[in-house]
């Protein structure tokens, strides 16, 4: 390593906007008619998380955006190049931290199509019931902050309540509020206790009114119609043409869900319908977002009255380990145990992606195999990376004040940014 | 789940209306149908020459672009794009094989816009370079980081 670099050899170029923008500055004349060079985070409270904006504006309007990330660089992907397959699992709930679950199945279904998996239909079946429930645990987050964002802060009081609620059932099914790892490659970890699905029922049942509640809330709300109608407009071909998924794509008018056009994880077998608007603004990425917490709970609804019988993990003992009480009579099982937690498993050679409909969007897992029991690449695809990408659309030409509300429409994790 | 069929000829034989192979039979140097996903190979001129024919084809929504090193092996970059076609309802992934000493190839941001931030990725984390790319910088490391991470002769741990 060489000597300690000047101080504006460290961040050479920081920004292309900054450089643009010093050009045009005229010395430091803050009421000069000229354009202005400022940080918006990573600290300010609409950022959620660690994003910085550096935003070039014109008195109060936007002229250009550039989002800084790379603030949490968890690494990773490099990570799950040094772990058992079986081991990435827990890493995966890291990367979109308010849906873990969805992560999981997205990873699970990647190994599971390089493994040639069958999986039974019960932890199927589990599998939808709890990304559902996921979806509902990420958008009562997003309508929190995005509301506490704009200044509504018992919307935010109100949303945690319910998903405090959620929280529990998590707890209850894997024994963690957050970090759950419940999807396992092969299946799901554990048969869910007695009694869940009466308390799932019990709140799914009760959550539609807590919806109108919100609704009514905001809805009739004057300042909250005018923060957001008509602002963050992108056009249908801008959305696609910058790689824009989830409820911003589908409020520019695009009907596109995976569950429904590419199902996976027999999502096939459920009813829902997928909201689509054309306005393509951030009131109506609001109103998508809140029908499709009511969609949700159809499908939950639909998956406990028709859960399947049977097995939750699929027969195969040399990948998945076997019950505690076989291994305490049979050999053979101590044995595959053994060897799958000291060894792993060895995954054919091969590439697979795998995509599912998360609450921000399109989530893809890359996963890469060498034949050994770790995998030799994985590569995270989510939602966000290229929602960010969309901001500066969005946001060209409007008010300081609206990129808030528009990073708020967005619904950014900083974890599923960073790599 | 379909069998693997592995022979490029063969590829083309079992899937003759495929769009996204009629629009590419002129480019691709290999293809394989494994795990029901379709990949085509192609030369690293030719990549944005094929992604405007597969956009053509219907292939319409870029998904992502990452890298894979297979060092030390050569060729030691797989660069793969993954495309999905709303109307057609599938996903294709064309890849593109680099030697290292020319780790670079040409930036699709004029066919898809969606790339800008997928190729600063590729670039930070693998060091591959995209030609014409509007705004080449690190976007997860610092600016003056040493080295790119995802490579596999990066060390996991300690000082290099």
């Amino acid at each position: 390593m060489s000597s300690i670099a000047a101080p504006d050899q460290i961040n050479p170029g920081i920004d292309d906007v900054i450089a643009d923008a010093k050009r045009h500055q005229h010395g430091n004349d803050p009421v000069s008619d000229q354009t202005m060079v400022i940080n918006m985070g990573p600290q300010h409270p609409s950022t959620h998380g660690v994003l910085r904006l550096v935003l070039e504006i014109d008195g109060e309007t936007v002229v250009s955006l550039a989002p800084d990330i790379g603030y949490l660089h968890t690494g990773i992907e490099k990570t799950c190049e040094a772990k058992f397959y079986q081991q990435v699992v827990p890493l995966t709930d890291r990367i979109d931290y308010l849906s873990p679950m969805t992560n999981n199945t997205a990873y699970a279904l990647a190994v599971e199509k390089l493994l040639e998996l069958e999986i039974p239909e019960k932890a199927q079946w589990l599998r939808v019931l709890f990304n559902e429930l996921m979806r509902l645990n990420s958008h009562l987050v997003w309508l929190g902050t995005h509301a506490m964002d704009i200044g509504a802060l018992t919307v935010f009081l109100y949303c945690f309540r319910e998903r405090e609620q959620l929280l529990r059932i998590f707890e209850a099914v894997s024994g963690q509020r957050m970090m759950t790892s419940y999807i396992r490659i092969g299946g799901v970890s554990l048969e869910p206790p007695l009694g869940l699905y009466d308390s799932i029922r019990a709140f799914l049942l009760d959550f539609p009114s807590k919806i109108d509640e919100y609704e009514s809330l905001l809805q009739n709300n004057p300042i909250w119609i005018n923060r957001l109608k008509g602002i963050g407009y992108i056009s249908p071909e801008d959305a696609i043409a910058l790689g824009v998924t989830g409820p911003p794509l589908r409020a520019a008018g695009i009907d596109f869900d995976l569950r429904r056009d590419m199902p996976y994880s027999s999502y096939e077998k459920f009813q829902f319908n997928v909201p689509v608007s054309n306005d393509s603004d951030v009131w109506a990425r609001y109103v998508l977002r809140m029908q499709e917490m009511r969609e949700s709970v159809k499908i939950c609804l639909q998956a406990l009255d028709g859960m399947p019988e049977g097995r939750i993990v699929a027969d195969a003992p040399k990948i998945i380990l076997p019950d505690r009480e076989q291994m305490k009579t049979q050999m053979e099982s101590l044995i595959h145990h053994f060897k799958i937690v000291t060894e792993g498993f060895a995954v054919p050679a091969g590439e697979a992606t795998s995509s599912v409909e998360a609450a921000h969007g399109m989530m893809n897992y890359y996963v890469v195999s060498d034949g050994t029991s770790k995998p030799y690449r994985v590569h995270m695809r989510n939602a966000d990376f290229a929602n960010l990408q969309a901001l500066e659309t969005m946001c060209r030409g409007r008010l300081l004040a609206d990129v808030v509300a528009v990073i708020g429409s967005i619904d950014i994790v900083l974890g599923a940014i960073d790599r | 789940m379909a069998a693997a069929i592995l022979d490029t000829q063969a590829v083309f034989d079992a899937f003759p209306d495929e769009p996204a192979l009629k629009a590419l039979a002129e480019l691709a140097t290999a293809a394989k149908f494994d795990r029901d996903e379709l990949t085509i190979t192609v030369a690293r001129e030719n990549i944005i020459a094929a992604c405007e024919a597969v956009k053509k084809a219907g292939y319409n929504f870029f998904e992502d672009v990452t890298a894979v090193d297979w060092y030390p092996s050569e060729p030691r970059f797989q660069i793969s794009y993954s495309i999905l076609s709303f109307s057609l309802k599938r996903r294709m992934r064309l890849v593109v094989r680099l030697m290292s000493e020319e780790a670079s190839l040409d930036s699709i941001t004029s066919v898809w816009p969606a790339a800008n931030f997928y190729e600063r990725e590729v670039f930070d984390l693998f060091g591959v370079h995209f030609n014409g790319h509007p705004n080449l910088r690190r976007i997860m490391m610092p600016e003056d980081w040493k080295g790119h991470p995802l490579r596999k002769d990066y060390p996991v741990e300690g000082y290099r």
